[in-house]
């Protein structure tokens, strides 16, 4: 039949039997009102006669039971009515619904007046329910049968002898509620397995689907065990699991076997899995080879971990209950069991055992070492993981004991750590590094051996490395930036207060940084060495703990170790930061008083702008940075004082563009006068260098008039600053009436160009006057000097 | 009442791995009106995260700053103040209190702020103030040895302003104060 018109047949079928039910349930309850009970039976039987149907598949024959049941309740309160009142007897009814004409509805009915039978107490409620759950036997019909038991569980629900449910008491104890319930889940579960063996082969997955719209109506018997006050941690342990496993691995039906377990472990509390674990574990490998084990296995340990988590108090029952050693033996049987698990389920087998005993026993680093090396023996003699579920998993794996810890160095420490790492393929191997690093950002964590660097490095050696050309190509730019500069970062957390052991782990980073290829470099060499700088300060100040010359010898490693390192760098090419790196370590140098070494990283940052720097602005930039450097520098004896002085201040005068020229040569006048004590204080050369200035001004000046542009005034106007501030240090060369040149030539140029008046510079030129006009009032020394400024 | 951030020479990654965390929980976005930062930050995520703190940013050239389209210098009024911002490694000597009046004088500024040393610094002369925000990392410096990481706040009311200095020191927060007022005529403080 095609499945449409199968499908619209069946809505037939079950509307012609729910229009038929209900036809017999109106005369049923005439006759109800009436009191005629032998007619209400009758009606009572034919509208029951309606679920003798093997026509509708469970879905649909739910809906008609669930009609059935609400009418069954009406009759079930009559039935109540009738023995109060003393028209019948409870036995007399039980005797008279036993003449129905067909079995099912007799036993539905005979259910009915068993749960009135029951709540009378007439009898005690372990026979009744005895009798009934063993006359239900007369159906064999899986899905009627299923039905019929699931009817006399509900309605028995409520009147199991229990403890303190009011049914207990003389002959009545708890053991024969779990009896009954026992032998009906045992009953509904042969039933459930046959629906397998029933109908033609081809159908097989139509028949898996209608199992699984049945299988609560099973489950629900263990739901009922789980309430029951009587079952206590020993009445479970005792009695009702082992019973229960032994219907789940007799059936043999991997259906039923995957559900029942799943509802074990879901059903009963966590307490009582922890002290039951091993008769638990050991039914494993009894189950059916198709049986998806690892899923119920990991359900569990997952449900352990949470209650470990949830009440603490417990901890020490897991100790006692051995429970890591018996999960971690379950979990390596099961994976050599089934030979056929994909590789992500053996992963994620692995990553619940893991989250279990970081929770329980998180200080048995040996216990996740463990569980790590398993993972390893698992991953070795496969080719790189590529398939992406594995790989989540893995991440998970790793990340697990990072989150708990929160010191790396913890992970670090573990052996099989890393070797899980290296089979991860480059790609998931970036991902962890990432997690990596964050999470030792995030806690702010210090690595301060140059052991754990190494190790660290060797493990997020996805991003350092140079190890696949094609595969940087395919990163996003933007995307490469971010994880270079997370690897800039992470270097600033490598760091000890131990002066050997830090010069070690500076070596050790640059070891392997040089291993990055030159898109790597210009990220990681500028944080390695600031590290050193910093280190050679540190150096400094402890100058007086140690031996002055061992300080010495070292200094002068981590110098050449500056030099190499900012030497690989010309591989990139990236000659503007090597500049500022040498000029860096230049001054570096000065502060240790090592005059050659600083004198060679000045020649380095000379050649570099000689050599590597065309554009104009870029050499702007170089030359101050040069001078700005040169300036604090006090290490020069004169003769190379003077090559540098001569070298920078020449550069100075050849840059393109006049006005840097100018602006360039006029701070190079400070070369030659510094404020310190014993500072130098050339005034001479100060004014060569300014006279020089002046001309460039000059020259520049003229430029512009043939071109009939605005004037260059503000250069005079900077330059009038310059004389006034060796004016003001004291430099004899600088005389009242060259300033007072000065001045006036600006008041020129500045009328002269009033017609496109330069605003600023007029402004500029006022708050200098002012300037002088304040040192004049001020009295003292100085302002002596600027008393003879006739302004 | 106008806040305005003073903040430069992070020098991130480079020198620093991030902002102090003490730093971090202060700097609260919405609350400041204006951003200058002096420069060195280095990397576009510190661009943006300022951004963050405040729309109206102006940030000048420092001399590692991976975006090298910032200029040299900048001005910008804010009420009565004229406030003028510059890195600081164009002015030699480097940290010269002399030479940066000049170029004080030069942009006609009430408030010159400049970075460069990482040194906190507000110094008044006859032409106006200087304020150094120093290095909101504590970041090395070649010029300045035991940098402790602070950051300014100006709070700009009509004539007044009041500068706040936030320094990190030995893991606690200091702040420190200081007034300045201007003559209320159209010329540089005095």
């Amino acid at each position: 039949m095609v499945p449409d018109a199968a499908a619209a047949d069946e809505e037939k079928c079950l509307a012609d039997g729910m229009g038929r039910l209900q036809h017999n349930a109106f005369y049923m309850h005439r006759a109800l009102d009436s009191n005629n009970l032998k007619d209400a039976l009758r009606y009572a039987g034919q509208m029951l006669s309606e679920l003798r149907t093997s026509s509708l598949t469970p879905h649909k024959y739910y809906e008609l039971y669930m009609r059935a049941f609400d009418e069954l309740r009406k009759v079930e309160m009559f039935f109540m009515e009738e023995t109060k009142r003393g028209t019948y007897s409870v036995t007399d009814l039980y005797e008279l619904v036993q003449h129905a004409a067909n079995i099912l509805p007799r036993l539905y009915l005979l259910c009915t007046v068993g749960s009135v039978y029951i709540k009378s107490k007439e009898a005690p409620a372990k026979d009744v329910l005895k009798d009934l759950v063993e006359m239900c036997r007369g159906i064999q019909h899986p899905v009627r049968g299923l039905f019929l038991r699931s009817y006399l569980s509900q309605i028995s629900r409520d009147k199991l002898p229990d403890i303190g449910s009011g049914f207990e008491g003389g002959a009545n104890t708890v053991n024969d509620a779990i009896e009954f319930v026992l032998q009906n889940f045992t009953e509904m579960n042969k039933l459930w397995v046959r629906m397998q063996y029933q109908g033609p082969i081809g159908e097989k997955a139509k028949r898996g689907k209608e199992r699984s719209e049945l299988r609560d109506l099973v489950g629900k018997n263990l739901h009922v065990l789980s309430q029951l006050e009587g079952v206590d941690l020993d009445m479970y342990k005792e009695t009702v699991l082992p019973r229960i496993l032994e219907q789940v691995v007799n059936c043999k039906d991997e259906l039923a076997q995957h559900y029942l377990m799943d509802c074990i472990i879901q059903v009963f509390p966590d307490e009582y899995h922890l002290q039951t674990l091993e008769t638990l574990l050991s039914a494993f490998p009894q189950l059916q080879p198709t049986v998806d084990i690892k899923m119920v296995l990991s359900l569990l340990m997952d449900r352990l971990s949470n209650y470990a988590v949830s009440t603490t108090e417990v901890l020490p029952e897991f100790l006692q209950a051995e429970a890591f050693a018996k999960l971690n033996s379950a979990v390596g049987e099961v994976i050599e069991a089934q030979v056929d698990m994909p590789i992500s389920g053996a992963i994620t087998l692995y990553v619940s055992l893991l989250t279990f005993t970081l929770r329980i026993h998180p200080d048995r680093l040996d216990y996740i070492d463990q569980i790590l090396g398993a993972c390893v023996q698992r991953l070795s003699g496969k080719t790189k993981l590529e398939d992406s579920k594995a790989t989540k998993q893995i991440i998970a794996l790793l990340s697990a004991p990072l989150e708990k810890y929160k010191d790396i160095s913890t992970a670090l420490n573990l052996p099989n750590y890393p070797r899980v790492m290296d089979h991860l393929d480059n790609a998931t191997n970036k991902v962890m590094s990432a997690i990596i690093i964050q999470n030792i950002m995030k806690n702010n964590t210090c690595i301060s051996t140059a052991d754990k660097v190494d190790t660290l490095f060797e493990l997020i050696k996805g991003l350092v490395k140079d190890t696949d050309e094609a595969q940087d190509d395919e990163l996003d730019e933007e995307d490469f930036k971010e994880e270079q500069n997370s690897v800039a970062r992470l270097i600033h957390m490598l760091r000890t207060d131990d002066a050997e052991e830090m010069f070690k782990i500076i070596s050790t980073v640059r070891k392997h940084i040089l291993l990055g290829g030159p898109k790597r470099l210009a990220f990681t060499v500028p944080p390695l060495v600031f590290s050193a700088l910093k280190l050679l300060r540190h150096l400094q100040n402890h100058d007086g703990d140690v031996n002055g010359q061992e300080v010495s010898v070292t200094q002068k490693k981590i110098f050449q170790l500056l030099h190499q390192t900012i030497e690989a760098l010309s591989s990139v090419p990236s000659s503007e930061l090597a500049l500022r790196l040498y000029l860096q370590c230049a001054e570096a140098a000065n502060d240790c008083g090592l005059e050659p070494v600083s004198y060679e990283f000045l020649t380095q940052a000379f050649i570099l702008y000689e050599e590597e720097m065309a554009d104009s602005k870029v050499q702007v930039t170089a030359i101050h940075l040069i001078i700005g450097t040169l300036q604090r520098m006090n290490v020069f004896g004169i003769e190379n004082r003077d090559t540098l002085t001569h070298k920078a201040t020449g550069y100075s005068a050849k840059l393109l563009k006049k006005t840097d020229q100018c602006r360039a040569v006029y701070a190079c006048s400070h070369l030659f006068w510094v404020n310190e004590q014993d500072g130098v204080k050339d005034g001479e050369r100060v004014l060569l260098c300014l006279k020089r200035a002046l001309r460039i001004a000059n020259a520049a000046q003229q430029m512009n008039a043939t071109r009939g542009g605005n004037g260059h005034v503000t250069l005079f106007i900077e330059m009038l600053n310059k004389y006034l501030y060796f004016l003001e240090k004291g430099s004899p060369q600088i005389t009242s009436s060259a300033i007072h040149d000065l001045i006036e030539l600006i008041r020129t140029e500045i009328q002269r160009d009033n017609t496109t008046s330069d605003s600023s510079a007029n402004a500029f030129f006022s708050s200098t006057l002012r300037y002088i006009e304040f040192h004049k009032q001020k009295g003292g020394t100085v302002s002596e000097n600027y008393e003879q400024i006739k302004v | 009442m106008v806040l305005v951030l003073a903040i430069g020479d992070l020098h991130i990654p480079h020198r620093a791995p991030d902002l102090p965390a003490k730093f971090k929980s202060m700097l609260v976005p919405g609350k400041i009106q204006h951003i200058l930062c002096t420069g060195n930050l280095c990397i576009k995520e510190v661009h943006d995260y300022l951004k963050s703190l405040s729309p109206d940013l102006h940030i000048t050239r420092g001399e590692y700053d991976e975006d090298v389209r910032n200029p040299e210098n900048k001005t910008l009024t804010i009420g009565q103040f004229k406030l003028g911002l510059c890195h600081g490694h164009q002015i030699v000597p480097w940290g010269d209190l002399d030479s940066l009046a000049m170029l004080q004088r030069q942009l006609d500024v009430d408030i010159l702020v400049t970075g460069h040393t990482h040194q906190f610094k507000a110094y008044k002369h006859e032409g106006g103030v200087v304020i150094n925000p120093g290095s909101a990392t504590g970041a090395y410096s070649s010029i300045t040895y035991d940098v402790n990481p602070s950051f300014v706040l100006m709070d700009i009311d009509g004539l007044r302003v009041v500068v706040y200095v936030y320094e990190l020191i030995d893991g606690e927060v200091k702040v420190d104060k200081i007034d300045f007022k201007k003559t209320a005529t159209t010329q540089s403080a005095h």
